[in-house]
């Protein structure tokens, strides 16, 4: 009998060390979101992404903390808190988290850090991005094949990098399949203001523009263009709810796997602070299903995007030029370099704009 | 049935300094209703508000940073409020006072102008950032004072300017060049930076301006003929009129005071806290503050007891967001709950319900 219990209290000592082992095995990641989760755009497709990271990865991590709607000039506390609340990775997903997390990550070198959308780096912070650029030459094609006006309407917020290679991959997009097409831009200098963007949306639909496209935040363009029975393309998410008839498809971020690769290489101890900027071909970049266009268009749209993923589409294949008919690549280059496209700050030929300065 | 107001006889010190612990009170029991009908327990939730963040050091440093901003801001704004001016603009001002003061540091970087020494360069900050704030709160006050327009709107509508010339500063003439073109400037030197008062903390010097503040501003409303007639000028103007004063330099003084501090609290901000100038530098310091103001019955001490209990909220309600999971809006609910009870603590206070039957009276 008491060898009976002895064993059982070994048996029972087995099975809280384990139960502890794997307790502390457990992963606990947080996320810090900009915007509100139920913003249907940028926030809500990192939410999205945690969700799904969570699915994958089941009991092997916690991933249910976030703190939202945190503003970029009071977000070092929110980074600092989760440190201390004893998250293992923090992701940080607006671009104004930068400095930040620079400082929090130094505070606390035990804990992981990636930051989407920066370019600063340390040895417990990573950062990440996705090559939206992608989606936006595909839809710049269907574009081409589907305006009547050759007037696109093109509505943006801020002049920085990855808004200008987005015009651009449109442009050299719409470019293959309608040479007389012409983007209309407005930039409305807001990342998410339903209002403005709707006014934009109006004044380039009175202007003439019968396909509507976005670098903004809310899905009130794309509802303007369902309204006045045009045509446009979603952003960041799917929209094809708030406009069934309009929606050509959607250029969404898709940080799901991602996510979940990152969590899994911190549970095997693997994580190593680096940059990563994928695009279709990875899956970090995902067009919605093609809708409101005929099957040649679609089926237009298919190749490509099954080309620019295996790499045999170069969006920027050189020579690239510029507004004023200047070769941007390097000598010898077969493609822009990854640092242009990045610090893009000029237009392709064929835009009809100026880059606010 | 209808509902009457009716002046209490007598004002009794004891009530009125019971009505705002007993707002409290109510507004967190109201909270804890909420909160329970969301699903989650809650005595953790009052743990988690209001117990935590007092309990470890780390957040009481997170606690002292966000509430010096309100605090500043709040007293300043008792001068206003107290003068019967309704400077709804401080967040403007604040954002004025950060950008001229942070102007500073982003022409000094690295080393620049640097060549007599770097002592100068906090206390020209401190000094610019006052300025600024001075300079646009003057706006308001001058066209309220000569041309009689609303400060309720002016001030207000000069948020918005103040908001859109950082913005466009920071995205324009003062981005960072080696930024790749993203919308924030370059990193101010050490120097140009307030100092963190602990190792490894985040208290920097610039806090410790409030609980100065606080202490100047209590002396100026009861000590100083200036403080009687600020409270006269806004009490009863006619009289105050009588008596001699100048109620345009009283109204210029107020707004100037109110603009300086919350100019104060910009630049600290900037250069205590974020160490380099962003597109938005506020997360709606100057119209929170108005809640202080008023939480603090526009006392300086009693703003000060607001501030931190204000403070609290905003730390504890990330706190709430991580360990219980409740949204973030739940924070700005509290919030609003916690002005409506004060304020219908004031007034019950000061007046008592009547109930009449029948519609006529």
């Amino acid at each position: 009998m008491r060898k009976f219990m002895t064993a059982a209290a070994a048996a029972a000592l087995t099975l809280a060390f384990a139960g502890a082992a794997e307790a502390a095995a457990k992963v606990k990641a947080c996320w810090v979101y900009v915007g509100p989760v139920g913003d249907f755009g940028y926030s809500y497709q990192h939410d999205q992404g945690r969700l799904y990271a969570a699915k994958q990865l089941g009991d092997k991590v916690d991933a249910t903390t976030y703190l939202e709607n945190v503003p970029e000039s009071d977000s070092e506390r929110a980074f600092e808190q989760l440190a201390r609340s004893g998250c293992n990775i923090i992701f940080g997903t607006s671009f104004g988290f930068m400095d930040p997390m620079v400082k929090v990550a130094k505070k606390f070198p035990n804990v992981k850090f990636e930051h989407a959308t920066g370019y600063k780096r340390a040895p417990n912070l990573a950062t990440y991005a996705a090559r939206f650029y992608e989606g936006r030459y595909v839809m710049g094609q269907i574009a081409g094949k589907m305006t009547k006006t050759n007037t696109i309407g093109y509505i943006v917020s801020f002049p920085i990098p990855e808004v200008i290679s987005g015009i651009n991959a449109f442009e050299q997009g719409l470019k293959t399949t309608n040479p007389n097409a012409k983007i209309k831009i407005v930039w409305v200098s807001t990342w998410m203001d339903p209002g403005k963007e709707a006014d934009a949306a109006k004044a380039l639909l009175a202007g003439g523009a019968d396909i509507l496209t976005q670098h903004t935040d809310s899905t009130a363009p794309l509802q303007e263009a369902e309204k006045a029975g045009k045509l446009g393309f979603g952003q960041s998410s799917d929209m094809i709810k708030f406009a069934p008839k309009a929606q050509l498809t959607a250029n969404t971020d898709n940080w799901g796997p991602y996510y979940t690769q990152r969590l899994q290489a911190v549970i095997d101890g693997t994580w190593k602070s680096q940059d990563t900027w994928d695009g279709i071909g990875k899956g970090m970049v995902a067009l919605a299903p093609f809708t409101n266009m005929p099957d040649d268009v679609k089926a237009m749209a298919e190749k490509t995007t099954a080309d620019i993923a295996s790499g045999k589409l170069q969006i920027f294949a050189c020579p690239v030029l510029d507004q004023a008919g200047k070769d941007q690549c390097k000598s010898g280059a077969k493609t822009l370099e990854d640092g242009q496209i990045l610090g893009m700050n000029w237009y392709v030929q064929g835009i009809d704009d100026k880059i606010p300065q | 049935m209808r509902i009457d107001l009716e002046a209490r006889p007598k004002r009794s010190a004891l009530r009125e300094i019971l009505s705002p612990v007993v707002a409290l009170i109510v507004a967190i029991v109201i909270g804890g209703v909420v909160v329970a009908i969301m699903g989650r327990s809650p005595l953790a939730a009052f743990d988690v508000y209001f117990v935590e963040p007092l309990s470890q050091s780390y957040s009481l440093q997170a606690i002292a940073v966000k509430a010096a901003p309100l605090i500043l801001i709040a007293v300043g704004l008792a001068f206003c409020y107290r003068a019967n001016l309704w400077n709804i603009g401080a967040e403007g001002q604040f954002i004025a006072g950060g950008a001229l003061g942070g102007w500073l540091g982003l022409v000094t970087h690295d080393g620049a102008y640097q060549a007599i020494g770097s002592w100068w360069i906090l206390p020209a900050m401190m000094l610019l950032g006052i300025l600024g704030g001075v300079l646009y709160a003057m706006i308001p006050a001058a066209l309220r004072v000569w041309l009689n327009v609303s400060e309720i709107l002016t001030s207000l509508m000069l948020v918005y300017v103040a908001q859109l010339t950082l913005d466009w500063l920071v995205r324009g003439p003062w981005k960072d060049p080696q930024g790749f073109n993203f919308p924030v400037t370059v990193n101010f030197d050490p120097e140009a930076t307030l100092p963190i008062l602990f190792d490894g903390g985040t208290l920097h010097l610039g806090v410790l301006f409030a609980p100065i503040v606080v202490i100047i501003a209590a002396v100026v409303f009861s000590k100083t003929i200036f403080g009687f007639q600020v409270r006269l000028a806004g009490s009863s103007p006619k009289a105050a009129r009588f008596g001699g004063f100048d109620d345009k330099r009283i109204a210029f003084a107020a707004f100037a005071i109110s603009g300086g501090l919350a100019g104060l609290a910009g630049i600290a901000e900037v250069s205590g806290k974020i160490g380099q100038l962003l597109t938005t530098i506020s997360p709606g310091y100057g119209f929170s503050a108005i809640i202080v103001a008023f939480l603090g019955r526009l006392s300086p001490v009693g703003i000060f007891i607001g501030g931190l209990v204000l403070a609290v909220t905003f730390v504890g309600g990330e706190d709430a967001q991580i360990a219980l999971k409740l949204p973030g809006d739940m924070t700005l609910a509290f919030q609003g709950v916690l002005l409506i009870c004060v304020l219908a603590a004031d007034v019950l206070a000061r007046y008592r319900l009547r109930f009449r039957l029948g519609g006529k009276a």
